[in-house]
């Protein structure tokens, strides 16, 4: 198949990004009635719901852990997230490694030894799919998980780098991952500076990698800002409700 | 030698002073060992050391049907088994998601390093061969990721492709070599506390906090995975690829002198 000219003549890309431009990103909190915490996340074409259940009762029991909170993860694409043929149900290979790396992030910034005994459920659907769907997923279940008001030490997000030929670039879109020469979803905890996910295939130089990690890092600036400020406008109109509650009375 | 279990607050301990258990330095390999040819029956094989770790691969090629976006190339799948015989705590059942980030891992740096001409296993339209690689765990000490490697690149540099004679698949005689493009290892390190180690044993592994796979070929990184609930700095994962192209040069040349070795016999 034909490679298509992912970087055009002025720079830009398809999308009409820069190299280092995210996509357009927006996050709700506290969307799903029955969850203790969720989020809705659109990030490019990506459509992403993540809901947090718990702490709650261990099962299968014997999985409890006394000195801490067990978590689980699933990350799921939705069969007709792609723009592509119908996806088959159930988790295939590639989705229980996802789901394995991003409960790994969270067991990371999660109090879990304030909550012995019990589990922490984080789902991620994935809605519609464009590429940088678990960096999507992260970032939406971060603000899941803050939204729930289980302490955590830190607010993750997450981001794809990638590289085009010799140009470094972030937010990797469907297209771009699939000629791209390498591609990195990193995700970080803003406060504390930690790489909490870490995967990359293709090729890429130690310097490439160095770069790449700087520019994440920038970006991470905005996506952590558009998390704070879901969370925020949730308890702001909470807040805006019982006043109104107040006054009528 | 099996070495005892020990505490977290001894590994601990020792790494303070820059001692490890088995004596090693914290960027020192156990002793590696690479026999390919084991299973002649498959198209390729390879049985692989990392002290008292111990990976077995074997390769198979069948016809099949091309990735609906190369239809001219021929396809890689990787697979991995941790088998009951090979540890205490492994049990049978479908593949765990330890066992499908290992095999995942590994074919991803294989994959990016392009170690296979996957042009050349084209056949004719909607026929090519479908190559497999399945990593069977015979004895478990740790750095699975790193023998697991080692050993799929050695059997795939190994391996001969069955002809196809009046539609027939012949796997005896003398069969041309895969076409294979380059090679690839990876560097496995684990954080426990602090400290960073290359190379971690089971006892090792079984206090990490976190563990980084670098895998790279001369030139490229060629694939990255961060494991566990650990976490890295940035600052530590850029000396680990520098330590993964430098000891990188070690498990080529072990390849290498393997397969002249296995040639030459």
């Amino acid at each position: 198949m034909e490679k298509p000219k992912l970087i055009l003549e002025n720079g830009r890309r398809l999308d009409g990004r820069l190299p280092n431009e995210l996509r357009p990103l927006s996050i709700k909190a506290g969307v799903l009635k029955n969850a203790d915490g969720s989020a809705y996340l659109e990030w490019g074409n990506n459509k992403v719901l993540a809901a947090v259940y718990g702490p709650k009762e261990v099962f299968p029991k014997h999985l409890a852990d006394p000195e801490k909170a067990i978590v689980k993860c699933r990350y799921s694409m939705a069969p007709f997230s792609s723009l592509e043929e119908h996806g088959r149900a159930g988790p295939n290979r590639r989705a229980i490694e996802i789901s394995k790396v991003t409960k790994e992030v969270f067991e990371n910034v999660i109090l879990l030894g304030q909550f012995p005994s019990t589990e922490i459920d984080i789902f991620i659907e994935i809605l519609q799919s464009d590429g940088g769907t678990r960096s999507a997923g992260i970032t939406a279940a971060s603000v899941a998980l803050a939204n729930s008001g289980i302490p955590m030490r830190d607010m993750p997000y997450a981001v794809a780098a990638g590289k085009i030929g010799n140009e470094l670039v972030l937010d990797v879109n469907k297209i771009e991952d699939n000629y791209s020469d390498a591609d990195m979803p990193v995700a970080m905890s803003p406060n504390l500076g930690n790489v909490l996910l870490l995967q990359m295939d293709g090729n890429l130089t130690k310097d490439e990698f160095s770069r790449l990690i700087e520019m994440v890092k920038k970006a991470g600036e905005k996506i952590t800002a558009i998390q704070r400020q879901a969370i925020f406008d949730f308890y702001n109109i909470k807040e805006k409700g019982k006043e109104a509650n107040e006054e009528a009375k | 030698m099996q070495i005892k279990a020990v505490s977290r607050e001894y590994l601990e301990e020792l790494f303070n002073k820059g001692e490890r258990v088995d004596g090693r330095g914290f960027m020192d390999y156990r002793g590696i060992g690479i026999t390919p040819g084991v299973i002649p029956h498959a198209e390729g094989s390879a049985d692989v050391t990392i002290g008292n770790t111990r990976v077995l691969v074997g390769v198979k090629m069948d016809i099949g049907e091309p990735m609906p976006d190369k239809p001219n190339e021929g396809t890689l799948t990787t697979s991995a088994e941790l088998l009951p015989l090979a540890n205490a705590d492994y049990e049978e059942g479908p593949p765990s998601p330890e066992a499908i980030e290992f095999a995942r891992v590994v074919d991803r740096g294989i994959r990016a390093a392009e170690v296979i001409d996957t042009e050349a296993l084209f056949i004719e339209k909607d026929k090519v061969w479908n190559v497999y690689v399945d990593i069977y765990v015979l004895n478990y000490d740790g750095n699975l990721f790193d023998a697991g490697t080692l050993s799929s690149v050695t059997a795939l540099l190994t391996s001969r492709v069955p002809k196809l004679e009046g539609g027939e698949i012949i796997r005896e005689g003398s069969l041309p070599r895969l076409k294979t493009k380059g090679i690839v290892t990876s560097c496995t390190f684990a954080k426990i506390g602090n400290s960073i180690v290359l190379d971690p044993n089971g006892n090792e592994e079984s206090f990490m906090n976190a563990r980084l796979t670098v895998a790279n070929d001369k030139e490229y990184i060629r694939a990255m995975q961060k494991g566990l609930s650990g976490s890295f700095t940035e600052k530590e994962i850029e000396r680990l690829i520098d330590a993964s192209f430098e000891k990188s040069n070690l498990l080529r040349s072990s390849i290498e002198s393997a397969i002249k070795k296995y040639k030459s016999d």
